[in-house]
């Protein structure tokens, strides 16, 4: 009797027909509507009329303004958190770390219908009518609000993991305080703040239920633009999701994403 | 005499609130090599970590050429240090880790302007000048050409290298260095050791070597500062410290050596191991002394030339030496000899008056703080023993209450007297049985004495005593144990009485 052998291989065809109908074809799909027109003909019509489009290019500059302003934000209150959190020994230091992670259990939807709510009532406040209408400040503090979290764990699991006699190494050659933050500090905690930045920088330019529903829906970014075009022209909504798709590769191959091996090692979440 | 370069004053060092240092007074001569040597905990990092800056003295003072630099920050001190595991910065190359210091640094430089006024200028050094000096470091560590690999794809002995290099580059008054070669193994230790001493030789800076392992120091030292407990225990020359040992401990610690019980008889005659001897040290008549022989100092001889006649009970061949143990009644001797004997043989033995090497005992008695209980019962040393109250007034005895009656007739409640608790080294017993005694404690110290041992066992409460005492009987170091005396050998003096009778 033949004794059915896993190899390794045999184990990896799951995930491979997973891979192909989930990952592969609908990316064919999408590329296949891009380029073709509502008479399944292959057509550029959809390539041209994006980009000769100025409100489809400023929504694209918009998201990406959102996503970086939300991102340097995210970084400027994160850093100085894990960085005080990841040298101190204080001894209830878990408590404070989890103050910050905490929101990440409940709902988010639910967190940012709270948020609006919020948002709402203080508009109500004598000398805080602004507030109702800045819905680009709305949106980008929803943003940071909902991914502040993704920021700081990596930049907090990266730095615990600096050898503290480095520090100590730093100071002993002459160097200050200062100097050793961002000659030591700073650059062994990169592959953290790299690790970071992907994962507030990408899903701020696509998820539009924060910027729906504190934006009054004035605020359009990519994310919200693929999916109004996907209830008429599918052909359109390809050919922006295609646009993102670039975006996205290069913004990743920038921040130096692709050399996972060693620069994210331990940094991911 | 020499110039003081470093010099510590009454420094104590509480990490929390455990004692680590303990009034640590010392100096350090310019151009020295001079090395700390202890067990593991005895302070010796700890004391090298305040010379370089990263902790700070609780109390007491550190002198660099005579300037008090107790609170300076590390990176204003012309020290370096050369860490255990090296501390190489891992994002930068070989180069950039050993500019990193020179980078820092800046110099101040006298220039002419056109009306020929002098003015001086804090500049940083050139890329030029920084190239030049980490090459020279280089060569001096001899890794030529190594500037551009990544740390890395170094081996053990490279980075050590580096992180000399990397402090050496910076010109140092003194350089630090803690337990550089612990990593590595034991042919590149001693290839690193010869080559450390002629680099301290060359560059002419004073070092501070912090190790554990006493051969280390012996050979590279000018000068060993023996440290147990956080307290210093010797200072002097390897020889010195090696020949005249000032107590068990370094005897103990350093080489191999036969450590006895003595005592004097005469004017320097020495009683040990049932004999009477010749020896160098003159002691009073009387007195109890801590007899050290080195191995290599006991004679062997015909059994009916020797001052002792024992049997050998093991040879070890040692490469060099064979090393012999032989017994003489109840005591054991370990000799170190070039000619072997056989297992069984009766051999004599003779010491030489300089083989011989008195210390006043360290311990002769062990004393406490003590508190009276409700139940008459003393606690000290975070436990409670039950003892005689009535020794404490003559003729008194306890009635049914349990309370004590003077011989006057006067009832007293001994509760909370403060008291002074003796008990002598031959009266504390051990055991494995945490019920079994009065208090429990970690054995933190074994010395053989010929014919037992002599331990110290510390409480680890609020109180932290040490207990010493003898027994025949073999422990482990670190065991906890529970520490027995017997009722009637408790000492008991009142302290408030002395006061008053003074």
């Amino acid at each position: 009797m033949k004794i059915p052998r896993f190899s390794r291989k045999t184990l990896c065809i799951p995930y491979a027909v997973f891979l192909v109908f989930f990952v592969i074809v609908p990316m064919l799909v999408i590329f296949f509507y891009a380029f073709t027109d509502s008479n399944m003909h292959i057509s550029f019509s959809n390539f041209i009329k994006f980009f000769s489009d100025p409100t489809k290019l400023s929504t694209i500059v918009y998201s990406l303004v959102i996503a970086l302003i939300t991102t340097v934000i995210c970084l400027a209150i994160a850093y100085p958190v894990a960085y005080i959190l990841a040298r101190s020994s204080m001894k209830r230091k878990f408590v404070i770390l989890m103050l910050f992670v905490l929101p990440m259990w409940i709902n988010f939807v639910l967190r940012v219908n709270a948020l609006r709510e919020l948002f709402n009532l203080l508009a109500s406040l004598d000398g805080m009518e602004w507030l109702s209408g800045s819905n680009y400040f709305k949106t980008v503090f929803g943003m940071v609000y909902d991914f502040l979290p993704f920021m700081i764990l990596p930049i907090y699991t990266t730095m615990l993991k600096i050898d503290p006699s480095l520090y100590e190494a730093s100071a002993d050659l002459g160097a200050s305080g200062f100097t050793t933050f961002t000659r030591v500090t700073v650059p062994l905690s990169m592959p953290g703040i790299m690790s970071g930045v992907t994962m507030v920088f990408l899903p701020s330019m696509t998820n539009y239920v924060v910027s729906d529903m504190l934006g009054n829906a004035k605020v359009t970014i990519i994310g919200k633009f693929i999916s109004d075009y996907f209830g008429n022209d599918w052909h359109m909504g390809s050919m922006i999701a295609l646009v993102l798709l670039i975006v996205v590769f290069v913004s990743t191959w920038l921040t130096g994403g692709f050399k996972s091996e060693e620069n994210v090692r331990g940094a991911n979440l | 005499m020499a110039e003081h370069i470093i010099e510590l004053q009454n420094v104590t060092k509480y990490y929390d609130d455990n004692l680590v240092i303990d009034n640590v007074s010392f100096y350090v001569n310019k151009g020295e090599f001079i090395t700390f040597l202890g067990p593991s905990g005895c302070g010796k990092t700890t004391t090298l970590r305040m010379i370089a800056g990263f902790d700070l003295p609780s109390s007491g003072k550190i002198l660099l050429n005579g300037q008090d630099i107790s609170l300076l920050p590390p990176n204003r001190r012309p020290v370096n240090t050369v860490f255990q595991r090296y501390a190489l910065f891992p994002h930068l190359n070989v180069f950039e880790n050993i500019a990193f210091g020179l980078k820092c640094k800046k110099i101040s430089n006298t220039y002419e302007n056109e009306k020929g006024e002098r003015y001086t200028k804090k500049e940083r050094l050139s890329k030029k000048e920084i190239s030049e000096k980490v090459k020279k470091a280089l060569e001096i560590v001899d890794l030529e050409g190594f500037e551009k690999r990544s740390i890395s794809t170094l081996s053990g002995g490279q980075q050590q290298r580096v992180a000399i290099a990397r402090a050496i580059v910076n010109e140092p008054e003194i350089l630090l260095l803690d337990e550089p070669l612990g990593a590595l193994d034991l042919k590149m230790r001693k290839e690193m050791q010869i080559e450390l001493k002629e680099m301290h030789r060359r560059l002419g800076i004073t070092f501070i070597y912090v190790t554990h392992d006493q051969e280390e120091a012996l050979t590279m030292s000018d000068t060993i500062i023996v440290m147990a407990d956080g307290v210093v225990q010797q200072i002097g020359t390897p020889t010195k410290i090696y020949n005249e040992p000032a107590n068990t401990f370094v005897a103990d610690f350093i080489g191999e050596s036969n450590i006895f019980s003595g005592t004097v008889v005469g004017d320097k005659k020495v009683k040990f191991c049932g004999k009477t001897f010749d020896c160098l040290d003159e002691f009073e008549k009387g007195e109890p002394a801590d007899v050290v022989v080195r191995p290599e100092d006991i004679l062997m001889t015909s059994p009916d030339r020797g001052t002792l006649v024992g049997e050998v009970i093991s040879v070890v061949f040692k490469g060099i030496h064979y090393e012999i143990t032989a017994q003489v009644g109840k005591y054991e001797l370990v000799i170190n000899s070039t000619e072997s004997r056989r297992l069984g043989e009766t051999i004599g033995m003779n010491i030489s008056p300089d083989g011989i090497h008195l210390m006043k005992p360290k311990y002769t008695t062990n004393i406490f703080d003590g508190v009276i209980t409700k139940r008459n019962t003393v606690r000290f040393a975070d436990g409670e023993f039950e003892c005689d109250v009535t020794q404490l007034y003559p003729g008194s005895h306890l009635d049914e209450e349990e309370y004590l009656i003077t011989a006057a007739g006067e009832k007293i409640d001994l509760t909370d007297t403060e008291v002074k608790v003796e008990v002598g080294l031959h009266d504390i017993s051990i055991s494995d049985d945490a019920e079994a005694g009065g208090t429990t404690g970690r054995i933190i110290s074994i010395i053989y004495k010929g014919d037992h041992y002599r331990l110290i066992v510390r409480t680890e409460g609020e109180d932290n005593e040490d207990f010493v005492f003898a027994t025949d009987d073999l422990w482990n170091e670190n065991d906890l144990v529970s520490v027995i005396i017997p009722k009637e050998k408790i000492k008991l003096t009142l302290k408030h009485t002395e006061e008053k009778k003074r």
